[in-house]
């Protein structure tokens, strides 16, 4: 995907979260969006994912803009997916049922095209065992996968994804990464929050190092992970990875 | 133990603790007089099952109004919301009773003490219904809302297939305990004078002086209608507990 962001500004109340934000990469497939808490990682996910219309600046993806009336963002919200940090599934719905209620409600498959989509890839991340289970019965990590997966059966041209990691233990997160991971060997396109700096390095084309409302650098993961020459940068990775 | 030998020992020694009590003042009970009158009671009962229903249904109607204009952005629509709630719950049902009946429907004509009986039942209770709803919305996280917009639900496909089916499971325990009261409050139209229930025994007692004999088959009638719905509240809550 190509990305073009231009001067994005958005405010709650009086807070500016993003101030005249601006990135642009070259086709990457997997970018990751790092930096530290409360830089406007997240205000930016909701974004590009469709959710939030900023207060200013423009996105294009591919060299589409984003719309800005509601209609014209549902329309585009249909054509990605997107996973949040935890309770993305419908308490009320089994796994199942959560995975079919956009192929049927949104994309209008039947009931059994719908079935149909979403057999392989149950097995293909051994899920297919769970399907029949209500939310409250699945371990985090088979929550945020079983939300994964229903972002990923309608087909998106990409998947948003905002720390999908960050309310998990580390046995499940592992879990869920190999899964993302394994989603981009397969050639799923995302962007990615995360805290997670080795999995970043490993899977992101591009990192993007959010704070204080702009993109402070972006460049591939070791460039900015290992040897950012900006000096918030470089404190914030020297901090953590320390 | 298992819960229902519980229930079934401590209303024994309740009912034993009552016995007790009726021994040591020597009550001459005269269930022969009340007995006659047995085609009143349950005339009398079937007009407060009908009352109930009725107002059930209204108030339900209501409650969910009131609740849509409490959630109202519209300043205007959200004070008529607020202030009904508040006037009504705050105020007795009785004088409530006694002005729609005796100025508001006198006023436009309305004579049915029946109809003007359930419409003011109807409206107290809408108002804690109300309450109800709007908890029972407003306890649905922002992530459920944040998730259906995410797949690309409208609207109204959100509210339909995500907030109401999670909102009604909440809600519902609440709304059947609402109903009992709702059932019991009923006694009061006794007051403008609709043949129910209450009035039936009152009319009972009036007629054989036997007050108890008259009051008790009251008591149980009520307890018929209203334990049924309070099981009922229990089950609904012990089959809609999952955390989210």
């Amino acid at each position: 995907m190509l990305l073009d962001i231009r001067n994005l500004v958005q405010c709650f109340g009086t807070t500016t979260v993003l101030d005249g934000l601006s990135l642009q990469t070259g086709g990457v497939r997997a970018l990751v969006l790092v930096g530290p808490s409360g830089g406007g990682k997240s205000t930016l996910l909701r974004i590009l994912a469709g959710l939030d219309v900023p207060v200013a600046g423009s996105v294009a993806f591919d060299g589409e803009q984003l719309p800005r009336d509601e209609p014209a963002l549902r329309r585009y919200r249909r054509t990605v997916g997107t996973v949040f940090q935890a309770y993305n599934l419908f308490p009320h719905l089994t796994a199942m049922e959560n995975l079919l209620l956009p192929l049927m409600h949104v994309h209008g498959l039947t009931d059994l095209e719908a079935r149909a989509r979403v057999r392989e890839p149950l097995e293909r991340f051994s899920l297919a065992d769970h399907a029949h289970k209500r939310p409250a019965e699945l371990s985090g990590g088979q929550k945020q996968r079983i939300a994964i997966l229903r972002a990923l059966v309608v087909q998106p041209k990409r998947l948003f994804l905002d720390e999908p990691t960050s309310a998990l233990d580390p046995e499940m997160t592992a879990e869920v990464l190999e899964m993302i991971g394994e989603l981009k060997d397969h050639g799923t396109q995302f962007v990615l929050v995360t805290h997670e700096m080795g999995f970043a390095r490993r899977v992101a084309d591009e990192v993007a190092f959010v704070g204080d409302g702009r993109v402070l650098a972006h460049g591939p993961p070791a460039e900015i992970i290992d040897r950012c020459d900006v000096p918030r940068v470089r404190s914030f990775f020297a901090r953590i990875l320390s | 133990m298992p819960r229902w030998l519980a229930h079934i020992i401590v209303v024994i020694l309740f009912a034993a603790l009552i016995a007790l009590a009726f021994s040591r003042v020597d009550y001459v009970w005269n269930w022969d007089g009340v007995w006659e009158y047995r085609q009143k009671f349950l005339q009398g009962f079937g007009v407060t099952v009908a009352l109930s229903v009725a107002s059930l249904v209204a108030s339900t109607l209501i409650g969910i109004l009131a609740a849509v204009l409490l959630g109202s952005k519209h300043t205007m629509l959200e004070a008529v919301g607020r202030v009904y709630v508040e006037l009504i719950r705050g105020t007795p049902l009785l004088v409530q009773l006694l002005l729609g009946f005796y100025v508001v429907a006198s006023a436009v004509g309305l004579e049915n003490r029946y109809v003007v009986g359930v419409l003011v039942l109807a409206l107290f209770s809408g108002a804690y219904m109300a309450e109800i709803f709007r908890g029972g919305l407003a306890a649905i996280p922002q992530t459920q809302r944040d998730s259906a917009r995410a797949i690309g639900l409208t609207p109204w496909q959100s509210l339909r297939l995500v907030i109401l089916p999670q909102a009604v499971r909440l809600v519902l325990p609440a709304v059947a305990g609402q109903f009992v009261s709702l059932i019991k409050d009923s006694s009061l139209l006794s007051v403008i004078a609709v043949s129910e229930f209450t009035l039936a025994a009152q009319e009972v007692n009036s007629f054989t002086y036997s007050t108890l004999e008259s009051y008790l088959p009251l008591a149980a009638g009520y307890l018929l209608l209203t334990l049924p719905l309070s099981a009922l509240s229990r089950v609904l809550e012990r089959r809609y507990r999952y955390e989210a």
